[in-house]
């Protein structure tokens, strides 16, 4: 077939086409995916008593933080899906967010005597920490996966990247519901490493998956 | 040299909004004027065999994905992201290793070559493996130049259905190109 002929039956096609919008669906992925991981959750470790969690200063730490991460994941996703697009300040969040946190850590390390250290960023948890917030973030990460599919991502492992970040921060904002630690330095450690996991996860998978 | 770019842009933004509302004089303008800019870019980086395919499987690509252009943005970045896009997918899938520089998207409309190359993979072959009457009516409308209408009365569509059929169609063509 000639160049020519294509763009004759190309032209045939042209049926109005609305611009796709991305956003809400991406929201959306987000809100069905947090209960569900949230059910998940109850139904598996439970919830922390939430009472006290409210008036708890090291829960709203938490989840400010991992709020923060998954807002930027989100805008980046929301950018890359399209090609194109630049990935504007979004990522400057995450590092906003690391450096607050990583300070607050290092406060609390300083008025912590040397016998309590490994305690302070060990906690209870360490071990399992990032695995369960892998496994909590899947079913945002699915959606977000399937709905990117549907776009035209042209930057295919940092697209994927994001919709772990996005997922992960997602999935360990949930898990928070759970999480009794308390230490800055175990959330900036463990808490990113999930994360982080989720990311380079979404980076690997992405690769592939994302192909159009 | 800088005016000419964002002219270009302000021209082809144009044909690509009036081909989203559905106007398909200007989209077959659009696809045209991107075609040699694509052709002369492929070749510069270093594609030069396959120079032809790569300017198909890419206008079938904005062709269908049209609808993820955000109108509120420039259109030449989103053109450019797609070709290069395609191209090193075209690299990865020769096992070729071969960096392709992230240049300003205004590379692409630097030079153009309306000389149709040679094709190596052509879709009218691939064309042949699509269901038979889906594939006779693309081939009705592209081959006579036959409108929607006419090709769908010939092959028993409704022309609603003919429509949905010939964007399955290329979707599926599409997805040919790239195994």
């Amino acid at each position: 077939m000639k160049t020519d002929e294509l763009i004759g039956l190309l032209a045939k096609d042209t049926a109005p086409a609305t611009p796709k919008p991305f956003a809400p669906g991406l929201l959306g992925a987000a809100v069905v995916g947090a209960l569900i991981s949230a059910l998940v959750l109850i139904a598996w470790l439970g919830l922390r008593p939430m009472g006290a969690a409210m008036h708890s200063p090291p829960f709203w730490m938490k989840t400010v933080y991992t709020a923060l991460i998954a807002v930027a994941g989100f805008m980046i996703t929301a950018r890359l899906a399209r090609p194109g697009a630049r990935l504007g300040w979004a990522p400057w969040i995450v590092a906003a967010a690391v450096a607050w946190l990583a300070m607050l850590a290092m406060m609390e390390m300083r008025r912590t005597p040397a016998s309590g250290m490994s305690h302070l960023w060990l906690g209870w948890t360490w071990k399992i920490c990032a695995l369960r917030i892998l496994a909590l973030s899947t079913p945002v990460f699915v959606a977000v996966l399937w709905l990117l599919r549907r776009m035209a991502p042209t930057r295919l492992a940092l697209a994927g990247a994001a919709a772990g970040l996005f997922a992960g921060g997602v999935g360990a904002t949930v898990y928070g519901l759970y999480c009794e630690e308390t230490a800055a330095a175990f959330v900036v450690v463990w808490y990113s490493l999930g994360i982080a996991a989720c990311a380079a996860l979404g980076a690997v998978i992405g690769k592939r998956l994302l192909r159009w | 040299m800088e005016g000419g770019v964002t002219d270009t842009e302000t021209v082809l933004k144009g044909l690509m909004l009036r081909g989203l509302a559905g106007d398909a004089a200007a989209h077959a303008e659009l696809l045209g004027a991107l075609a040699g800019r694509l052709r002369a870019y492929f070749t510069r980086r270093g594609a030069e065999a396959d120079a032809e395919d790569l300017v198909q499987e890419t206008l079938l690509a904005i062709h269908l994905k049209r609808d993820t252009y955000d109108t509120g943005q420039p259109f030449t970045p989103w053109a450019y992201a797609v070709a290069r896009y395609k191209l090193l997918d075209h690299f990865r899938r020769q096992g070729v290793r071969r960096a392709v520089p992230l240049e300003d998207a205004g590379v692409l409309l630097a030079t153009d070559n309306p000389e149709e190359g040679a094709v190596r993979r052509d879709l009218d072959r691939l064309l042949g493996a699509l269901p038979p009457r889906q594939r006779a009516l693309l081939e009705d409308v592209k081959l006579t130049g036959h409108s929607i209408e006419e090709a769908a009365q010939r092959q028993g569509f409704t022309p609603g259905a003919a429509k949905v059929a010939i964007h399955r169609g290329l979707q599926k063509l599409a997805g040919k190109v790239r195994p």
